[in-house]
């Protein structure tokens, strides 16, 4: 009688046992649907920049598509990179693009870089009583940065600004503390406009920051700022909006002083000349218009897809979102892509294929 | 019993003594094996950088150049500081739940306390950014900076995050572990000392003095031992308070950065394998730190559990 | 040393430790205060029913996120429950000295140290990676190796304290080692190994760093335990980070619900343990 129900015992413990063991062996692949009203599940990650847009445009597409279900996760760009090459993920999605190695690093192939949408890096302060409108210089930008600049009433600042009155305040510069596109971006426009800034910090999506707090995401340095009077830091143009935060007034490569705004990130795309594989850096455009920290997020796929369905599901699914996808963009504080961008990158959808057909006509 | 019940008993006796030894195994065999995945990413970083990764200061991802002595100092200034409030606020509540309270005050604090023990950590990381941080910004930094300015300790401008914050957020974190602890080896101390005490005419004062903290030295030693090895690893909540700066400051009001913190924030975005692999080297020396302390710590557990060590005898 | 001085000495120290234990329960309220009030206005029937919504669709909630969290529990506990208490039975019951079974207690104190995030950075080089995706059962996993020596602590010292003469009193009727186990010893442990389990529930139900890297998250629902998944820690963690108060909101309304759960789970335990020693 005890041994009967002991031995049932121990079994039900071993089959459990078996059943767990098993089920973290087992590696069934998910069978790829031929039809086109199965179901397709496609998983991406990586930007957390173009999440709320992107969020935005799968629920969109879902509507008309119901089949399709797109999971994006915003890992940051990194991580982006980092599991498309490791072929974890279905597709990525990065604001600073692959460098040659990390190209050459993908197990998968080719990766083609498709730009989803513009975005503008603001600088942000946080000036009680302050002047509403601020300018900054990129010589003072990068200084400040750099803390060499210390204080808000330094003579350097109050050169840029006549007649505006700044409190002796100090300076508390705010970063991201996480890698990011956006430290990317930002690091990219400092590179390309000062030489010490250049040789001492350089460029990356993380950085050796001289100076400063660090704070996590775009919100993270969002919060540090609205906290902390005194304070300046670069985020999304879209977070600075959201925040109510004030920010600065750059001076562009034709010397003048321009706003963030996606008029202005807009027309730093347009002015810029982009090679055919995607990978531009548009920070420091010309133009008088130009906003000069502005940059690219991209979609990162590979030209040749394993598996048909999924390959199709997203092709189709990327050319919706640069074309009639675009005009969700505005209300949430994205640019839209240029006209003219965007017939390229339906050409560059057209080369991607499986098996060794193309996936869209 | 019949021979052949007796045959199947053994064997299903054989079984259940095999299966038990097989689980116990396989959790040393998850230490091992997982110690064994982090040194082997950790490879390309030790074969680089060797003994210097750990004396060196900079940490800098675009040039290639990785040291983890910020985060070290960071994580052990924030951990002491932790100690260093959770620890009598800790044995405060300890004595007061074996020494003081009645039986049904005993229950609903000693599960109001372990609560503060279940609350997770990104909800302690959301609560500290927008309660905390404000607070010692705007209250407790100017503060201590107007009385105790003169000290490094205090200088600099008040922010709100940093390692005050982050030290401040870690003792409330831990401070549970260590009443539990002290607690437990406070009720293993016998009665009969107790009240030998209070028999030669100690107040309760005097008896707990005399005849409960000396007894239960080294386990509560041991307790705050495991409050730090918790404090070490905590992730979450510093990640969002420290301020994340990987530089080493004297002034508790500066940003700091934590080991563990700079694993959470970095992880995803080490595009390279260098950079990958120095974080998990800095993740197998935080494990390597658990592992000795909790040597550290079971010894001095083990050593009250043996027997009584000062005290009336 | 003058008795009136003795006194006064005595009632100040009392008094200090009241104070202390006072301050300790400040944090708790001022938590648990923020995240009610702050929760309470976005919790409704949506929140429960719904998947999250883009950003400016209202009624957007957390379904997918509170069932991952429990479908990723259960796999954890599914996994860590049996090898735990399977482990803990050896430890007290084959063995309780030998240096196998001191080396095993300490791997147990070893992996109760080990900060979460290493679990996920280890689950996804040894797992994510070799299965080519993440999925609810790369989060499960993970979650059991946090869960394993929990269960370990809990059921070792529930084992010990049913009293020696018990086994005693069997192995001079004849029984069997394993009836003993499995019909006595157990059954008289059972409901300090079920509070064990419980808060070992409750803890791992509010991790977040070891399933960043494992289950990923995903804004609709796993169709099946190989997909990514949504858990309640990480989604709390991404729309606390996001620019907009809406999600702030929704970021409130989980960090309520996964302290009811936890709470609840507490609770639970704390009354089984309870009605045990009474």
């Amino acid at each position: 009688m005890f041994a009967k129900k002991s031995k049932l015992l121990t079994g039900i413990l071993a089959g459990v046992l078996a059943l767990s063991l098993v089920g973290c062996g087992a590696n069934p692949s998910t069978p790829a649907g031929q039809e086109k009203a199965e179901p397709v599940n496609l998983t991406g990650s990586g930007s957390s920049f173009v999440y709320p847009l992107f969020n935005q445009q799968i629920e969109e597409y879902r509507k008309s598509n119901p089949h399709i279900t797109i999971n994006y996760q915003s890992t940051g760009s990194g991580a982006g990179i980092k599991q498309v090459s490791e072929q974890t993920i279905d597709f990525g999605a990065t604001d600073g693009p692959m460098t040659e190695d990390q190209q050459t690093a993908a197990k998968g192939g080719k990766i083609l870089h498709i730009p989803l949408t513009l975005g503008a890096v603001a600088i942000s302060y946080n000036l009680p009583n302050g002047p509403k409108e601020l300018k900054i210089g990129p010589a003072v930008l990068a200084d400040i940065f750099l803390g060499k600049i210390t204080t808000w009433n330094d003579q350097r600042i109050a050169t840029e600004n006549p007649g505006v009155t700044l409190p002796d305040t100090k300076i508390t510069v705010a970063h991201r503390s996480d890698g990011s596109g956006t430290t990317y971006i930002f690091s990219d426009y400092l590179t390309a406009v000062n030489p010490e800034w250049s040789s001492k910090v350089g460029k990356g999506t993380s950085l050796n920051w001289p100076a400063g707090i660090g704070g996590k995401g775009n919100a993270g340095v969002a919060g540090a700022i609205t906290q902390t009077p005194g304070s300046i830091g670069y985020l999304e143009l879209a977070y600075a909006i959201q925040n109510n935060l004030s920010y600065a007034t750059l001076q562009n490569k034709e010397g003048k002083w321009v706003a963030p705004s996606l008029q202005s990130t807009s027309a730093a795309a347009a002015a810029a000349t982009i090679p055919d594989d995607m990978r531009v850096s548009i920070v420091n455009a010309p133009g008088a218009d130009a906003y000069p920290i502005a940059g690219f997020a991209w979609a990162l796929v590979y030209q040749d897809q394993k598996d048909k369905a999924k390959g199709t599901a997203l092709i189709n699914f990327l050319n919706w979102a640069v074309t009639d996808g675009q005009n969700l963009s505005e209300k949430l504080h994205y640019a839209k892509l240029p006209a003219s961008l965007v017939s390229r990158v339906e050409t560059m959808l057209k080369s991607v294929t499986s098996q060794g057909q193309p996936l869209m006509k | 019993m019949s021979k052949k019940t007796k045959l199947t008993a053994s064997i299903g006796d054989q079984t259940l003594r095999l299966l038990t030894l097989l689980m116990a195994i396989s959790v040393l065999v998850l230490m091992f094996w997982m110690g064994w995945q982090m040194f082997q990413s950790a490879g390309p970083s030790i074969d680089k950088f060797g003994f210097g990764f750990i004396t060196g200061r900079v940490w800098d991802p675009v040039k290639e150049q990785f040291g983890a002595l910020p985060f070290i100092y960071g994580t052990l200034m924030t951990s002491l500081l932790a100690l260093l409030i959770a620890t009598p606020i800790g044995l405060g509540v300890a004595i007061f739940l074996n020494e003081m309270a009645v039986t049904k005050v005993r229950m609903v604090v000693a599960f109001l306390v372990e609560m503060l023990a279940a609350i997770p950590s990104v909800v302690y990381g959301l609560w500290g950014i927008f309660i905390l941080a404000p607070w010692l910004r705007e209250t407790i930094q100017p503060a201590l900076a107007k009385w105790f300015g003169f000290l490094p300790l205090f200088q600099g401008t008040p922010l709100g995050f940093g390692m005050l914050a982050g030290g401040l957020i870690l003792a409330i974190m831990i401070l549970p572990t260590i009443a539990a602890i002290s607690g437990e080896v406070m009720a293993a101390v016998p009665n009969e000392q107790r009240e030998a005490a209070l028999a030669l005419g100690a107040t309760k004062w005097e008896m707990i003095r005399i005849a409960v903290l000396p007894y239960a030295k080294s386990g509560i030693l041991g307790g705050i031992m495991l409050g730090l090895g918790r404090a070490l690893g905590e992730t979450m909540a510093v990640t969002m308070l420290i301020g994340n700066r990987p530089d080493i400051l004297p002034s508790l009001f500066a940003p700091a950065y934590s080991m563990a913190a700079v694993i959470a924030n970095e992880f995803t975005e080490a595009t390279y394998d260098l950079y990958l692999s120095a974080l998990v080297e800095i993740g197998l020396i935080l494990f390597g730190i658990t592992l000795i302390l909790n040597v550290f710590a079971r010894l001095l557990v083990w050593s009250v559990a043996r027997g009584p060590k000062g005290g009336i005898s | 040393m003058n008795d009136r001085l003795r006194k006064y000495r005595n009632t100040m120290m009392m008094g200090i430790f009241i104070v202390a234990t006072l301050i300790a329960l400040i944090p708790l309220f001022g938590v648990l205060g923020y995240v009610v009030i702050n929760g309470i206005s976005a919790l409704d029937l949506d929140f429960f029913m719904n998947l999250p919504k883009a950003m400016g669709v209202s009624g957007g909630g957390m379904a997918n996120a509170i069932v991952g969290t429990l479908i990723m529990v259960l796999i954890a506990s599914l996994i860590g429950m049996p090898v735990g208490i399977l482990a803990a039975i050896y430890l007290t019951e084959y063995d309780r000295t030998s240096w196998l079974s001191i080396a095993v207690r300490f791997a147990t104190d070893v992996l109760t140290g080990i900060p979460s995030i290493i679990v996920g950075i280890v689950i996804y080089t040894a797992v994510v990676l070799r299965m080519g995706h993440f999925s609810a059962l790369a989060g499960g996993l993970a979650l059991s190796i946090i869960m394993i020596p929990l269960i370990i602590r809990s059921t070792e010292e529930m084992l010990k304290l049913v009293s020696q003469s018990i086994r005693e009193a069997g192995y001079a009727l004849g029984i069997s080692k394993r009836i003993i186990i499995l019909r006595i010893i157990l059954p008289t442990a059972a409901k300090g190994i079920i509070t064990g389990a419980m808060l070992a529930v409750a803890r791992v139900s509010g991790e977040t760093a070891p399933l960043l890297f494992t289950a990923l998250g995903n804004q609709y629902w796993a169709r099946s335990l190989n997909e990514p998944i949504a858990a309640l820690p990480v989604q709390i963690y991404q729309y606390a980070t996001s620019p907009y108060a809406e999600w702030h909101q929704l970021a409130w309304a989980g960090s309520l619900v996964l302290i009811l759960m936890v709470v609840i789970l507490n609770l639970i335990a704390r009354f089984a343990f309870r009605s045990r020693s009474n």
